[in-house]
């Protein structure tokens, strides 16, 4: 049944829960989920923290007419910012590392935003940094809404994500796992989660090594640890190799025809991981990860 | 002497050092003098198949994939730069 909706912003979040029993095939007694984020209209989980930043933005005040909005970024929140600010008529320039791939920065230019190239030697927090001395030199230019400090980066993921999630699965969940970047999904949903039920247990994915190719995560004992994350928020972190990351990535793509990004191969190898050791010790479970972006975001 | 770029999730390994400087005269070779005064770099560059998917090595301008890959040669006024292939989170 086709239904109508009053606009773009509507179209993001109430992303469907979609059970990959092929993949966990080697656990019978685990469920697992994947939240299909990448079917938002900027094609990841981006989307729902842009839209919440810039709405409370707005309503706030906080964002002024004739300000351009700025802020760092290593792709997905680039695309939402473009797309949301061609949608709100706000000028948006995006201050990303140049090795960001030709294909993400003509998506981005798509939407009229201007991109500015930070050091690709310096990752993202070399973004960060070149963003912080451009608001410096020109502080009524600008308006920055700091994705990696801004709390209505995990309040969408409050409203939104954690409580569809509980929508749909009530009391059956027992483990949520998302990788972190901002940590902005991971912190607002377990928030939600563990209010309707503490036992969830939540398990945040980040990169083992601080050179790593897992895009959209950080390694956080390496790199500026944005101000959102709480890591007492977390029941547990999972390291994951670029290797195993891509290889899952395949493996989903393969066996339950999902093309997902790296950072999502990363979240459902966390998740067979898991799978595995509940189901070595005769425990049931109920794992949903999220399926942060699509997987041809990252062809050359 | 040729100077290597070294990027920030490595500078764990150099000391907080962003540029080091080599004598050796191919990629290999100065990967394997990196390797010798800051351990564990090699292992961060390089698995058993050659230079790691998300790692791309550049002497000067260019690529070393679209040059003899390792093997390629490196002059002393060489500037020789590892990027991550991915701008992280």
């Amino acid at each position: 049944m086709g239904f109508l909706l009053p606009s773009l912003v509507e179209t993001i979040g109430h992303t469907p829960l979609l059970k990959l029993p092929r993949f966990g095939r080697a656990t019978p007694s685990i469920a697992l989920y994947a939240k299909l984020e990448f079917l938002n209209p900027g094609g990841s989980v981006k989307d729902r923290a842009v839209r919440q930043i810039l709405l409370d933005s707005l309503s706030d005040g906080l964002l002024q007419p004739g300000q351009t909005l700025i802020d760092s970024t290593s792709g997905n929140t680039g695309i939402a910012y473009a797309m949301l600010g061609a949608y709100f008529g706000i000028p948006v320039q995006m201050v990303m590392p140049s090795n960001v791939s030709k294909f993400r920065r003509k998506i981005i230019r798509s939407y009229g935003t201007e991109i500015i190239d930070s050091d690709p030697m310096e990752g993202s927090d070399g973004a960060i940094h070149l963003v912080r001395r451009l608001i410096e030199a020109h502080p009524d230019t600008y308006f920055y809404p700091d994705q990696y400090s801004n709390p209505s980066n995990p309040k969408a993921h409050y409203f939104g994500t954690g409580q569809e999630i509980l929508d749909v699965l009530g009391d059956r969940i027992t483990h949520f796992i998302a990788g972190v970047g901002t940590s902005g999904t991971m912190m607002g949903t377990a928030r939600r989660l563990k209010e309707a039920r503490p036992s969830i247990q939540c398990v945040a994915v980040e990169p083992d090594e601080a050179l790593h190719g897992l895009e959209g995560l950080k390694h956080m004992p390496s790199s500026l640890v944005p101000s959102i994350h709480d890591s007492s928020r977390l029941d547990r972190t999972f390291r994951v190799s670029t290797e195993q990351g891509w290889d899952t990535a395949e493996r989903i793509c393969r066996e339950e025809g999902l093309l997902v990004g790296h950072s999502s191969g990363a979240n459902f190898f966390a998740a067979l991981q898991i799978a595995e050791e509940l189901e070595r010790t005769g425990t049931s479970g109920c794992i949903v990860a999220i399926a942060c972006d699509r997987g041809e975001r990252y062809f050359e | 002497m040729a100077i290597v770029r070294i990027p920030t999730p490595l500078r764990s390994l150099t000391a907080g050092a962003d540029e080091l400087t080599s004598t050796a005269s191919t990629v290999r070779a100065i990967i394997d003098d990196l390797e010798a005064k800051h351990p564990g770099i090699k292992d961060r560059l390089l698995d058993e198949k050659g230079v790691r998917k998300f790692v791309n090595i550049y002497v000067g301008e260019d690529d070393i994939r679209f040059l003899q890959g390792l093997d390629t040669t490196v002059q002393t006024s060489d500037q020789v730069s590892i990027v991550p292939a991915i701008a992280g989170g």
